[in-house]
């Protein structure tokens, strides 16, 4: 029962972070219908920036959890604006361009950040300082929950419902939304819809880094490839949830998340990633549209 | 209000608007009249920047408004119900039309619009809390004028709202459209196949013919036209 309650918990956390960066492909499909393949990269560059950050601070004698704030911090923001500058690089020009152009850009950009970071800083993995504080009260349950992975569960929760918030009652949130579902049509109502295409990137490469960082500080180590796996995993767990939709996204992030830890737990360890993708495969052929998707009429 | 000069718009190479000029007077409804494919809609959506003009002018109270983007335009005061309404499908009636009025900040003054377009179409106010995609087809008609009327516009672009409606709702759209030019003096310019209705709540008329404007004329001259009697009354 203890060894269930683990990977449940354990499965929680990395589904936890999956939902993080899966809302960031969600929303992009959502508005633009664009898987953009460079996401995974911006959490990268997160988890990079938060490092730099963190050192720096930890050499002027800062210490624990002001130095993950700061960090954090200024790397949700450094990530904003690379999420931003990628979309008005690759993306946005090919606005009226068939939609496999922005795609081969979506794959372009993400090589080209991949080899960016490894030229500026290293291919080597780098350890991460674990910024986040022993918890006293977690120190019984300590084997099935640290205080890392109880951060990663409680921030996720708080931004998607935050998220949820935003998108449901806010003028920009709507805007979202109206953009999704008939672009044209919101443009006819006065919206900016370039600024909306904007603020979903930034809002996507915002919890990108977030993610980037609590993983980061949990596992200890990082490398430029790292956004690679977790862009593919996140971008499984939007698909599986449906792609476009929020709750999807979380939904799809818990139940890879869950697949995967007991699949290491019961199974192997080396068939994580197989029985991650078998959930793929199995979805996509019984319910294409993702859990909580909708399955669109293709107007003709 | 609006003055269309010899406008010309591409779609890619295709040339769908071949130089349409056409005038229209504050508080006038003009409407515009035409086969499928004539161009109609795209006249509409060239007004509204939406496919924007190659060549021409198109002048919004004196200025040009050619080379705006679309939410520019829309905040000049144009707004457009286009065909097939586009209502929101997965927004409510409410938030449909909170999206009509997103260029504007003065909350009383919107509520107050809002209460107008309940007098309008009471219906609505019972839908308020439903999905858009859910409503009826002339309940999206009536939304779709309503979220247009709450961006407060001086220019109403109506684009063939008597598709697919039932006679009667159909007499209650035109009904409404001429409320809303007396009681408002909301300038309309009209999008209709229904030539017959169109030309009667019409001050003048425009007829389009494969991109361009063939006839014009004041709209009872336009009824009593033998060409028109034959080639849109049935008559």
């Amino acid at each position: 029962m203890e060894y269930f309650l683990e990977l449940l918990l354990g499965g929680l956390t990395r589904g936890s972070i999956y939902a993080l960066i899966a809302l960031g492909y969600t929303m992009v499909y959502g508005i633009i219908e664009l898987i953009n393949f460079a996401h995974g990269e911006i959490y990268m560059i997160g988890a990079f920036t938060a490092l730099i950050i963190a050192s720096v601070l930890t050499f002027h004698g800062f210490t624990g959890f002001s130095v993950l704030i700061l960090a954090s911090v200024v790397a949700v923001i450094y990530s904003a604006a690379y999420g931003y500058t990628v979309e008005k690089i690759a993306y946005k020009p090919l606005r009226q361009a068939p939609r496999l152009s922005p795609l081969i850009s979506a794959i372009g950009m993400s090589i080209f950040l991949q080899n960016y970071v490894l030229i500026a800083q290293t291919s080597d993995f780098l350890p991460f300082p674990n910024l986040i504080p022993e918890l006293p009260f977690l120190e019984e349950y300590s084997h099935i929950m640290g205080p890392a992975q109880l951060l990663i569960v409680i921030t996720t929760a708080v931004v998607t419902i935050i998220l949820t918030l935003f998108i449901k009652f806010t003028k920009t949130g709507k805007a979202m939304r109206a953009t999704a579902q008939d672009r044209n049509m919101a443009m006819l109502m006065g919206v900016n819809v370039n600024k909306i295409i904007s603020n979903t990137f930034i809002i996507g490469s915002a919890l990108a880094a977030i993610g980037g960082v609590l993983i980061a500080s949990h596992i200890g180590r990082i490398n430029f490839y790292i956004g690679f796996i977790a862009g593919i995993k996140a971008f499984t767990a939007a698909v599986l949830g449906g792609i476009g939709s929020i709750p999807g996204a979380v939904l799809g992030g818990l139940v890879l998340g869950w697949t995967e830890s007991f699949a290491t737990g019961y199974v192997s360890s080396d068939y994580e990633d197989v029985f991650a993708f078998l959930l793929l495969v199995l979805i996509l052929i019984f319910r294409p549209a993702g859990l909580l998707g909708r399955s669109a009429i293709q107007k003709v | 209000m609006l003055e269309l000069k010899n406008v010309e718009t591409y779609y890619g190479n295709i040339k769908a608007l071949k130089g349409i000029s056409l005038f229209v007077g504050d508080g006038e409804i003009i409407t515009l009249i035409g086969a499928n494919g004539a161009g109609k809609s795209t006249t509409l959506m060239t007004i509204c920047g939406i496919t924007p003009a190659r060549i021409g002018d198109i002048l919004f109270e004196k200025k040009s408004i050619r080379s705006l983007e679309p939410n520019r335009i829309v905040s000049l005061g144009i707004s457009q119900v286009p065909e097939g309404r586009r209502i929101f499908p997965l927004l409510t009636v409410a938030e449909n039309l909170d999206m009509g009025a997103f260029l504007r900040n003065d909350r009383a003054e919107i509520q107050k619009d809002l209460d107008y377009v309940f007098t309008l179409f009471p219906i609505l106010k019972k839908r308020i809390h439903q999905q858009g995609g859910t409503l009826s087809g002339g309940e999206q008609q009536m939304l779709a004028i309503s979220r247009a009327l709450m961006s407060k516009p001086r220019l109403l672009l109506l684009d063939e709202p008597s598709l697919g409606l039932a006679p009667l709702a159909v007499q209650q759209i035109f009904q409404m459209i001429q409320k809303i030019n007396s009681e408002n003096k909301t300038t309309i310019l009209l999008v209709e196949q229904n030539a017959f209705m169109a030309l009667k709540v019409a001050h003048r008329g425009y007829v389009m013919e494969n991109g361009t404007i063939t006839l014009e004329g004041p709209a009872v001259d336009l009824l009593k036209d033998e060409r028109i009697k034959r080639a849109y009354l049935g008559l």
